[in-house]
């Protein structure tokens, strides 16, 4: 029953409690630009994942063989090493993806949360629970981000997935043009963390306002 | 190209990233670090100037070694980490620089020195000069609009939260929230300067 418990709780913080972007506002460097659809924001947030996960996997794994001094530079290192398998992968299968999402799947290798997972779960735990921090930070964290391209390409473009949303894509909808730009971003992640923070604050009224 | 209308591109690229396409309120780089750094405009100064200073040597540098070195050999995929080593090296050399010369200056920006390295707006500025293709002046000129853009947003944010302090916001909105609402302000200001360049 322990490893279960544990596991579960893992999850739970990762995607809620500790929620990268609501709790820390982390990593949203490398993502809030590709939030104008919603499929981009999908196969970012899936490389986001596979990234988090794996080099949590890869991290845990060698943890005892990474001397202390250097274990930043070897973190880099793995975090590169797969998003550059994500990076060409893309490149080879589903070109005109690649192209839209132009730097921002290489500024994974910069996107804080996997290095500060990789930093503050991976270096001390074993390495199929980390596997699974990783993943579920990364779904948290892909969660969020949809959210702000729903948004966004719902009131921005009146269509999900590049599908037309019936009422949004009539003439009764007047398209806000701001949602596509790059204020809409800004704003909508506001509310959205506010919301969550709020919320947040209001089950813990003790441990609230962080930073 | 005459030498005056080469003049006038590079001073197209340089206000083009400082204003119309900055880096921070139209690209989302470096976003960690103006959420975080941006409570003070003395320490958001500090780190501007670091940004500005950092980017501008390591796009440089990054050109000749994409150029040089990853473009001659075919093995153009290994940029990402070819960078990141760069960019580590010259944040590392830098600040053992300021560490001996301006003891104020480290103490301020304590920890946030190392975390230019994964500043992504650095990383990311390098990526778009490879994609657009820049020359070296190019380059240069798009490195140094990028941090210059960078620190005005900064430290344009860091005044207005310093004033921040004393209004009542809801307790869910303090500090991020509220930080990226007034970025969107910011960003939407920004969008004005669109007609400059397309006018001119």
């Amino acid at each position: 029953m322990m490893p279960q418990k544990k596991t579960q709780d893992v999850v739970l913080t990762a995607v809620w409690g500790d929620n990268p972007v609501f709790r820390q506002i982390l990593g949203i460097c490398s993502a809030l630009a590709v939030t104008n659809l919603v499929l981009n924001t999908v196969v970012m947030g899936a490389a986001v994942i596979f990234t988090t996960a794996l080099s949590g996997l890869t991290v845990s794994l060698l943890r005892k063989w990474t001397p202390r001094v250097i274990r930043m530079m070897i973190e880099v290192l793995i975090i590169a090493f797969y998003v550059i398998l994500f990076d060409q992968a893309l490149k080879a299968y589903w070109p005109d993806m690649s192209r839209n999402l132009g730097p921002y799947v290489g500024l994974i290798i910069t996107n804080c949360i996997i290095m500060g997972r990789a930093e503050a779960f991976a270096n001390a735990n074993p390495p199929l629970l980390s596997f699974v921090d990783g993943f579920f930070s990364g779904l948290g964290y892909t969660i969020v981000l949809c959210c702000v391209a729903v948004v966004r390409e719902l009131f921005g473009m009146g269509s999900l997935l590049g599908m037309p949303v019936p009422f949004f894509s009539s003439v009764l909808w007047d398209r806000w043009i701001i949602m596509v730009m790059p204020p809409g971003a800004f704003f909508t992640l506001a509310l959205i963390v506010w919301l969550a923070r709020t919320i947040q604050v209001d089950r813990e009224p003790k441990k609230g306002g962080v930073t | 190209m005459s030498l005056g209308s080469h003049m006038l591109h590079l001073s197209v690229i340089l206000f083009a990233a400082i204003f119309t396409d900055n880096i921070l309120l139209a690209r989302f780089l470096g976003m960690c670090s103006f959420l975080s750094v941006s409570r003070q405009v003395k320490t958001a100064v500090g780190l501007g100037f670091a940004v500005v200073f950092v980017m501008t040597f390591t796009i440089t540098l990054d050109w000749f070694a994409y150029r040089f070195v990853l473009q001659p050999y075919g093995i153009e995929y290994f940029r990402f980490i070819l960078f990141i080593v760069i960019i580590a090296a010259f944040v590392q050399f830098v600040e053992m620089a300021i560490e001996r010369y301006s003891p104020v200056l480290y103490h301020n920006l304590g920890i946030f020195l190392p975390l230019i390295t994964v500043n992504c707006a650095i990383l990311g500025a390098s990526l778009f000069m490879v994609i657009r293709d820049y020359n070296l002046a190019e380059g240069i000129a798009f490195g140094f609009g990028s941090g210059a853009g960078w620190m005005l947003a900064i430290v344009a944010m860091a005044g207005i939260r310093e004033r921040l302090n004393n209004a009542r916001i809801p307790k869910g909105l303090q500090g991020p929230g509220i930080t990226l609402i007034i970025a969107g302000i910011m960003a939407l200001a920004f969008i004005g300067f669109t007609g400059v360049l397309s006018g001119g």
